[in-house]
């Protein structure tokens, strides 16, 4: 599977380490390349700087052969306007980003983009933890 | 009208001095304290300090009852989902943004924005039209018909020039209401009217006909 990861932070990063140890074919797209220091050893996929909210810098770094796009930046509404962009500009099949908002991410769920909120799964995670 | 603003900028703040001027009733959603302070000193209390891509901002200043929302910020993406979130969750009838990447128009169409304003093009057709050489002028764009006002000026030596209207062929659905002539009135051509070098005339056409257009008015 070809996936794009948007944003090289910590969650992004590792998330590439994982899916390059699994086999796909992985490229980490990050305005700012000494994020990509955070990338395992050993690596094998690519890292670009590029804009992921720019059509253009999608298209440089294969988003039209892409079967997955992720969007976990630190900003909530350049992951969606990325998400977007790769959902309805370019049709990729899978299309995931992280809105630490609850409130943006139901709206945006409820309108059919697939995403997850760090916020809301990690307080719950704490709630039960403390209750166990 | 209530009209709410997001973004406090010197776009924002101009915007709302002149919408208040006309009456209507505005609010500012502004992130930046200092901002907020100036726009409440000099405008009277009309800014709210909080993220106006936030539902719950949203919420706590009535965009239920919004006539329309515009988005000046200087970041597309905010803009973005501060109209997306107007009109999914509150129901506002009309949202508006600013874009600062001219390639945004039609994603932010497509997303359901109503309209855009790319501050880039604005510029860049302002400066056009000063260029003496720019063979076509956007004048208004009416954008629910997807038809435009273009100018289109006749050079000197155009081989259009001694032709009359009729006997020049019009993309299909563009007509011509009017032409300025050099040093004469104004004039509503009819049929028989004669292209002279330097005319500026005035079509009603669709943008994918701008090029054609402009071709047949003024030759090759």
């Amino acid at each position: 599977m070809k996936v794009i990861i948007m944003g090289c932070g910590r969650v992004g990063a590792r998330l590439a380490g994982l899916l390059d140890t699994a086999g796909h074919n992985v490229t980490v797209l990050d305005m700012d390349s000494y994020s990509f220091r955070r990338l395992p050893s050993g690596f094998k996929g690519k890292a670009l700087v590029g804009n992921g909210i720019d059509e253009e810098a999608l298209k440089r770094v294969g988003i039209e052969q892409a079967d997955a796009f992720i969007a976990v930046t630190q900003g909530d509404n350049r992951n969606i306007m990325a998400a977007q962009i790769a959902k309805h500009i370019f049709g990729v099949k899978r299309v995931i980003c992280r809105i630490y908002d609850p409130l943006r991410q139901e709206l945006y769920e409820s309108l059919g983009l697939e995403s997850l909120s760090p916020t809301t799964i990690f307080a719950d995670l704490l709630k039960k933890k403390l209750e166990s | 009208m209530y009209i709410i603003i997001v973004g406090g900028g010197r776009v924002g703040y101009y915007l709302s001095k002149s919408l208040l001027d006309e009456g209507h009733e505005i609010l500012i959603i502004e992130k930046n304290a200092d901002f907020c302070e100036t726009i409440n000193d000099e405008l009277g209390s009309i800014c709210y300090r909080g993220d106006g891509c936030e539902a719950s901002t949203l919420a706590q200043v009535g965009t239920g009852r919004a006539d329309m929302l515009v988005a000046v910020t200087g970041d597309d993406a905010d803009n973005l989902i501060a109209c997306q979130v107007a009109k999914h969750k509150f129901k506002v009838p009309r949202t508006i943004a600013r874009i600062r990447n001219p390639r945004n128009e039609v994603l932010f169409k497509k997303l359901g924005v109503d309209v855009t304003i790319s501050s880039t093009n604005v510029i860049l057709e302002q400066i056009a039209e000063e260029v003496p050489t720019h063979p076509l002028i956007h004048l208004h764009e009416i954008r629910d018909k997807g038809l435009e006002i273009v100018e289109v000026k006749i050079p000197q030596g155009a081989t259009t020039i001694g032709k009359a209207i009729k006997d020049i062929i019009l993309p299909s659905g563009t007509i011509i209401p009017l032409i300025i002539r050099k040093s004469q009135k104004p004039l509503i051509p009819s049929p028989n009217t004669i292209l002279m070098a330097e005319d500026q005339v005035v079509a009603v056409t669709e943008p994918k006909a701008e090029d054609v257009l402009r071709k047949a008015l003024r030759g090759g």
